[in-house]
């Protein structure tokens, strides 16, 4: 009996040691995968802000000033001013065009006539 | 081996018959048999004992060792949290209201040389003079020549320099990583950034500190590691902060003035859309200013919040707004303004000599600027009363705003309130404050008489309100100012749709060897629109203009800063979303309309 207790309970220190072994190495793996995947994110980072600062250089309101002037002929564009502003009290309500209102008048006709029920129910107008 | 006997039978007869105790010589042989037993074992034991000892030697050694490892290397925690995040350790952006970006940074590289190193320290200096042409080649061979084994050679490199540097190829010649402070939008909002410079260089890193503007004032906020690279978001608006800048630019050329400012401000929060002074600077590349040079003149100095002036007649209106406040008059109450006024050794004239008296009421002495006028009202009012109202609007004490420019600019002001320090403040002589202040003043009017704190911040807390003059009062200052606008000095600022309401002063400059300069002015139009809701105040400031299109030099406010402001607020009302109330009939409903019109 002794001898067999003795045996599994070097074959469990044998086992144990043999996965923390394992274990230190795939923790170490995963440190040094996590230092590149950090380094990358560095990167990238800083190829972000580089990319940002260009963004926000190229729209710099100098620069675009300079572009809407250079390009009036074909974009016309002008500083914003209080007549750019519109009314909505202004606004016509909107009147169908004649033919359009005949095509309606008609329309209305032909769905009165439907008085059948229909797939999505009686038409009651 | 032979075992001898312990009692031989030869020696114990003899020694009987000597009469000896025989047990000796059984003593005397067992001594004998150990010693040899003794001497056959001791190697054995001698080896153990080596063999533990070393045993030993080497356990404690391990641990000696160990000990002196952990001692003498530097404590590394195991790299696994904070991942990602924070790895650049760097400077918070700074953005507009609306997250454009003012300040941003740019990994670089920095040079320095170990001239011992170096293989062929003459051909170096010329190769390298050949990339930065603005260096001397001499000077590079004497310092590469001089012994030093470390120089620093640029502070910050392009790429292309880089790369050129590095095709020299030379041992001697090594970068240090850095990170430069870059201002996308150039000399825009240059007073309202600052700069920065480096400092702690060393080859790793160099730290980035703020040195003017809000860089200074904010500088432990954005070098906080802890705020985890959040942008500060400043209540500047960039599209505005341009429109503001082009039109008192082209204002300032036009009218020949030597400097300007202008400071745009929301009413109810404080908050500055829009702070110029000219001249400006870029502070990708801030002048060094010199030491001696009269600060005021250098394109560093920030006009709008260092630039203490009389601000001349824009404080008529305190006066007017008080003496309402304190029922001692209704706008429609006549005042004294016979001019000129004799006050002990001093005579109060009125602007060109003419004479508005002998009676003007209160609105008319705002509307035609009546100097004796004013006098008469702050006579009323009285000295002490006068100082605590004006220290209430903020005018006498150090601005709030998040400047490093601010916190030291104390507005000049009389050590001892005398009668005469009322009568002349009360038209803005004798008190000197900074644009920024009176902004800030107009908006607290505008404001329905709210206190009002300017900030440069977007998000910055709005303290409890407190109450400077009655809503009453104040929607009557503003009505004065209004009148200004319509039938005073400042016709020319009644841009369609906007309802301006505003005050012109034209103050004469002091000359530094005494008095004032006759024909060296400071012309001043404070100004908040729309009237019938004020959302905004503007001040616009212009050094020594002068409108040459007349006749004769016109040097009034009226002429010159009026209607620069007037363009201003043309350009930049549409951009801060209002609407413009275009016919008189409609204006009440457009008030109403402009209530709900989106701010941005």
């Amino acid at each position: 009996m002794r001898p067999l207790l003795y045996l599994l309970t070097f074959s469990g220190v044998i086992a144990l040691a043999f996965w923390a072994y394992r274990e230190n190495y795939a923790t170490q793996n995963s440190i040094e995968e996590a230092k590149v995947l950090r380094n990358e994110i560095a990167h990238l980072r800083e190829a972000l802000s580089v990319q940002r600062a260009e963004w926000a250089y190229l729209n710099r309101p100098a620069r675009l000033r300079d572009l809407a002037a250079m390009n009036f002929n074909s974009l016309g564009l002008q500083p914003l001013t209080s007549a750019h502003f519109g009314d909505p009290a202004r606004l016509a309500y909107y009147e169908a065009p004649a033919s359009a209102q005949a095509h309606l008048s008609v329309d209305m006709v032909e769905l009165q006539s439907l008085d059948d029920p229909t797939m999505a129910g009686a038409y009651k107008p | 081996m032979i075992r001898t006997p312990l009692r031989p039978l030869a020696h114990v007869i003899s020694a009987r018959q000597a009469g000896e105790n025989t047990d000796f010589i059984e003593r005397h042989n067992l001594a004998k048999r150990h010693d040899i037993i003794h001497e056959s074992t001791k190697g054995r034991f001698q080896l153990r004992l080596a063999f533990l000892a070393i045993i030993f030697f080497m356990a404690f050694a391990t641990i000696v060792t160990r000990m002196g490892m952990l001692a003498a290397s530097e404590p590394v925690e195991p790299n696994l949290v904070n991942m990602g995040s924070d790895i650049l350790a760097s400077r918070a952006d700074i953005t507009d209201r609306s997250g454009r970006i003012l300040g941003t940074n740019l990994v670089t590289h920095a040079l320095y040389a170990h001239p011992k190193k170096m293989i062929d320290p003459l051909l170096v200096a010329r190769k390298l003079v050949a990339i930065f042409p603005d260096v001397r080649v001499e000077d590079y061979e004497r310092r590469f020549t001089g012994g030093r084994s470390f120089l620093w050679l640029r502070k910050v490199l392009s790429p292309e320099q880089m790369q050129a540097v590095h095709d020299i190829g030379d041992p001697g010649l090594s970068f240090a990583p850095r990170e430069m402070r870059l201002y996308p939008n150039g000399r825009l909002a240059a007073h309202i950034l600052g700069g920065v410079r480096f400092e702690d260089e060393s080859v790793n890193a160099a730290q980035v500190i703020g040195i003017a503007g809000i860089e200074h004032a904010l500088d432990q906020k954005l070098r906080d590691p802890t705020s985890d690279n959040r942008p500060v978001a400043l209540s500047i608006d960039l599209t505005v902060q341009d429109a503001v800048a082009e039109v008192l630019g082209n204002g300032m050329n036009i009218l020949l003035a030597k400097a300007a400012a202008a400071v745009l401000m929301d009413v109810h929060t404080g908050q500055v859309l829009s702070l110029v002074s000219l001249p400006d600077f870029d502070p990708n590349d801030r002048p060094v200013s010199i030491f001696g040079e009269d600060p005021v003149l250098s394109p560093l100095f920030n006009r709008a919040v260092q630039g203490v002036y009389e601000l001349g007649s824009t404080f008529k209106i305190f006066a007017a707004a008080q003496a309402m406040e304190l029922g001692l008059v209704t706008p429609d109450t006549m005042i004294d303004a016979n001019a000129p006024m004799d006050w002990g050794n001093y005579k109060i004239r009125e602007f060109e000599g003419n004479n508005y008296g002998p009676l003007l009421s209160v609105s008319d002495v705002i509307a035609k600027s009546s100097n004796v006028g004013s006098a008469n009202i702050a006579r009323k009012i009285g000295a002490e009363r006068q100082q605590i109202f004006l220290q209430s609007l903020g005018l006498l004490d150090i601005s709030p705003v998040e400047l490093s420019e601010a916190r030291n600019t104390q507005p000049l002001v009389p050590q001892k309130w005398s009668e005469i320090t009322t009568i002349t403040a009360s038209y803005g002589h004798g008190i000197s404050t900074s644009p920024l202040h009176l902004a800030a003043a107009y908006s607290t009017i505008a404001n329905g008489g709210l206190l009002v704190r300017p900030t440069l911040l977007r998000d910055a807390p709005i303290g409890k309100p407190k109450r400077i003059v009655s809503k009453k009062t104040a929607a009557l200052a503003v009505g004065m100012l209004r009148g200004v606008v319509t039938h005073g000095t400042a016709t020319s600022a009644d841009v369609d749709g906007y309802q301006v309401a505003g005050k012109t002063a034209t103050a004469d400059k002091p000359n530094p060897k005494g008095g004032y300069y006759k024909k060296r002015v400071i012309n001043t139009f404070a100004s908040v629109f729309p009237a019938n809701s004020p959302r905004y105040a503007l001040v616009v400031t212009l050094d020594e203009p002068v409108d040459n299109t007349g006749p004769k030099p016109r040097r009034t406010a009226s002429y010159t800063a009026v209607p620069v402001a007037a363009e201003i607020i043309r350009r930049v009302a549409p951009l801060l979303g209002l609407r413009p109330a275009l016919d008189l009939s409609q204006e009440i409903i457009a008030s109403a309309n402009l209530d709900m019109a989106p701010s941005e």
